[in-house]
């Protein structure tokens, strides 16, 4: 795989993909289970991808959106993202290492664990078990990586330079 | 001398430090909120900040309905209005007739000097979108505070009951589908006038009877309206139909599953229901002796 040199991250990139995805998560969906979170998908994007620019502040504020948005118990994403950008944020000098299907593969057990995170939580509060459906959400998420990583990427990607003459 | 590093090393305080800062500040939330409910200001200023966004998610919706609309052939609208017409001439007279009931219901009521039920302000919503917690079965309408949405108001279709709106935002209110876990509505069987309380059931999306003895007078498609003496639904609004009975001899209850007769995982538009306002408070909960925890926040009403 040829590396190459990216531009550098704009702020105002991380915030349209924040929104795109808030949005997207606000869509009326038929079937809310099978739905992969894209707000957590997004958030694990940029910790791995900027540590330095996205961390767990971004991550607990948008969970806090996400709770009052769906009725949740006010903290439950909020939780859950902390953990999921505090992982991210550790492992982002490791995971880059690996291609892309393996990238897929530590973030389907980043999102599981974020997933299992307000699982718990829930059932500490009294919820019955929904099924392992919700299960189902994070590995479609995972799926979705090399897509995301494509799309989020475009806008720091250099356009091709056909001047041999150039160091890099 | 004294050298501070350079500002390219300070990145602030270690992520496990964060990590424990925010984890606890969740955690305290999610106390406050599951035990107290002392965060809905907190709520409430988030879903006003998000509000924009909601209405983005929306527009995708709203513009394929509209090109939909748009192509719909003449030929079709017109056998949509003869429809409309003929159901609209069919419920004039159903209306009609209600209406010489209604006064003389009023008119026992009087002579009984029985309490008169007040009218009920409608409000008409639309849902905008269904929560995404798998372990609660709410909507989101479009009317909030600033339309007069009080909680605690019963939440009706064409067909029937749907649910009670249990937190009120500025612009958004949540509804809680009757057929979520923690929701309960005292419904009486049309048949016979037996009592009952149907509790939903979960993410299965039907209600389930509990607490009716083995012997209750209960049968297979028993149609279930509401009863009306909790104060908060009206009288006599359809909640579902009796889809199955386990009575088993072990057991001193039967096990009774219900069908919601509303289209609760349909339907688009919604009237919400002003909660009656002239009833007798509600008993202090220090009386109540072992009720559940949650119960007074579904029935508990601003006065």
């Amino acid at each position: 795989m040829v590396q190459r040199i990216l531009l550098p991250a704009r702020v105002s990139t991380i915030l349209i993909s924040f929104a795109v995805a808030l949005v997207l998560e606000l869509l009326p969906w038929w079937d809310l289970r099978y739905v992969p979170d894209f707000v957590a998908l997004v958030i694990a994007f940029w910790c791995i991808r900027q540590p330095r620019m996205v961390g767990l502040g971004a991550a607990w504020a948008l969970g806090l959106v996400m709770d009052t948005a769906n009725g949740a118990l006010l903290g439950q994403h909020a939780l859950s993202y902390s953990i999921l950008a505090f992982i991210a944020i550790t492992l982002s000098r490791r995971v880059l290492w690996f291609g892309i299907g393996q990238q897929a593969l530590h973030v389907a057990a980043l999102l599981l664990l974020c997933e299992a995170v307000s699982l718990f939580v829930r059932m500490m509060a009294g919820a019955a078990f929904p099924g392992w459906a919700v299960f189902v959400g994070p590995l479609l998420g995972a799926l979705l990586w090399p897509v995301i990583t494509a799309l989020l990427l475009m806008p720091q990607r250099r356009p091709v330079d056909i001047d041999e003459t150039r160091p890099l | 001398m004294e050298h501070s590093p350079p500002p390219f090393f300070k990145r602030g305080p270690a992520p496990l430090v964060r990590l424990v800062f925010f984890a606890s500040l969740s955690v305290t939330l999610l106390v406050l909120d599951a035990r107290f409910r002392y965060v809905d200001g907190l709520r409430s200023i988030v879903a006003f900040v998000t509000y924009p966004l909601q209405r983005a998610a929306l527009a995708p919706v709203e513009l394929a309905a509209s090109v939909a609309e748009y192509f719909t052939s003449q030929s079709a609208l017109r056998e949509q209005n003869t429809q409309l017409k003929s159901r609209l001439l069919a419920a004039q007279y159903d209306l009609q007739r209600s209406e010489s009931g209604a006064a003389d219901a009023i008119r026992m009521r009087r002579l009984m000097s029985a309490a008169e039920t007040l009218e009920r302000r409608k409000t008409p919503a639309e849902i905008v979108y269904a929560s995404r917690d798998p372990f609660s079965q709410k909507v989101f309408v479009d009317k909030g505070q600033t339309q007069g949405v009080l909680p605690g108001s019963p939440v009706v279709d064409d067909t029937g009951v749907v649910g009670q709106v249990t937190r009120v935002h500025p612009m958004i209110a949540e509804v809680t589908l009757l057929t979520d876990k923690d929701q309960a509505i005292p419904v009486q069987v049309l048949r016979n006038g037996l009592r009952a309380v149907a509790f939903g059931g979960g993410t299965a999306g039907t209600l389930e009877l509990r607490f009716m003895a083995a012997n209750a007078e209960i049968q297979n498609g028993d149609r279930l309206v509401t009863s009306g003496i909790d104060g908060v639904y009206p009288a006599g609004l359809a909640v579902g139909t009796v889809l199955k009975i386990e009575r088993d001899a072990a057991q001193s209850f039967a096990r009774i599953l219900c069908e919601p007769v509303a289209g609760i995982a349909r339907g688009r538009h919604v009237l919400l229901l002003s909660p009656d306002s002239n009833l007798p408070p509600l008993p202090t909960e220090a009386g109540s002796g072992n009720e559940r925890r949650d119960a007074p926040r579904r029935n508990r009403r601003k006065d």
